[in-house]
């Protein structure tokens, strides 16, 4: 089976997708922690995306994406970063800059945080 | 793995860099944090920056040798 399609739609339907080791209520990683909690600073709206259970669902999103590492932040489609840019990008204020101008100024009103799975 | 073979690698990929670190964040040898402050580096988005330090490193992150890395990168303005 294949994930691919699955990573593509999330990222590309999503307004902030990550990519993570966990889910936002149980988080197995450091670094996807410390990425969330930038994003959560920031107001961001979160669609999660956990990659443990299978490793499969990782080699597919890297393929995809580019980019080796885990956790991976995608704004409107667009790779932002893994969690050292995303840290980096809140402290300095850019994040928000660009929540607003790719999602609006209310971006963060109507905050969410959910999991999606990515079976079919 | 020592920080020394990974300060090699960077070293190679970014020859006039100004600034080069490879810090061994847990002394067991597998998580690190590198800092790179090239001129080659300018008007690229971190994104990118970042990209190359992953393909400078792609060797030692493929065979599992670098468990977890942070990166630091900066642009330096060619003046």
């Amino acid at each position: 089976m294949s994930y691919s399609d699955r990573i593509k739609d999330v990222i590309e339907t999503s307004d902030v997708a990550i990519f993570m080791k966990g889910t936002p209520t149980f988080v197995m990683c450091g670094n996807s922690d410390r990425a969330l909690q930038a994003l959560r600073r920031a107001g961001a709206p979160v669609t999660a995306v956990d990659v443990l259970p299978d490793p499969q669902i990782r080699q597919e999103l890297s393929a995809i994406s580019g980019w080796p590492t885990i956790p991976q932040v995608f704004v409107k489609g667009e790779l932002v970063g893994g969690a050292d840019i995303v840290e980096e990008l809140e402290q300095s204020g850019e994040l928000e800059h660009t929540l607003r101008e790719k999602l609006g100024d209310d971006y963060s009103s109507s905050r969410v945080e959910k999991t999606v799975g990515l079976a079919s | 793995m020592s920080t020394q073979p990974l300060r090699q690698l960077l070293e190679r990929a970014f020859p006039d860099a100004s600034e080069l670190d490879v810090i061994d964040r847990t002394g067991g040898g597998d998580h690190f944090q590198v800092v790179v402050t090239a001129p080659s580096l300018s008007g690229l988005s971190l994104v990118e920056q970042h990209r190359r330090v992953y393909e400078a490193l792609a060797g030692p992150l493929a065979d599992g040798t670098i468990h977890e890395l942070r990166i630091k990168t900066k642009g330096e303005g060619r003046s």
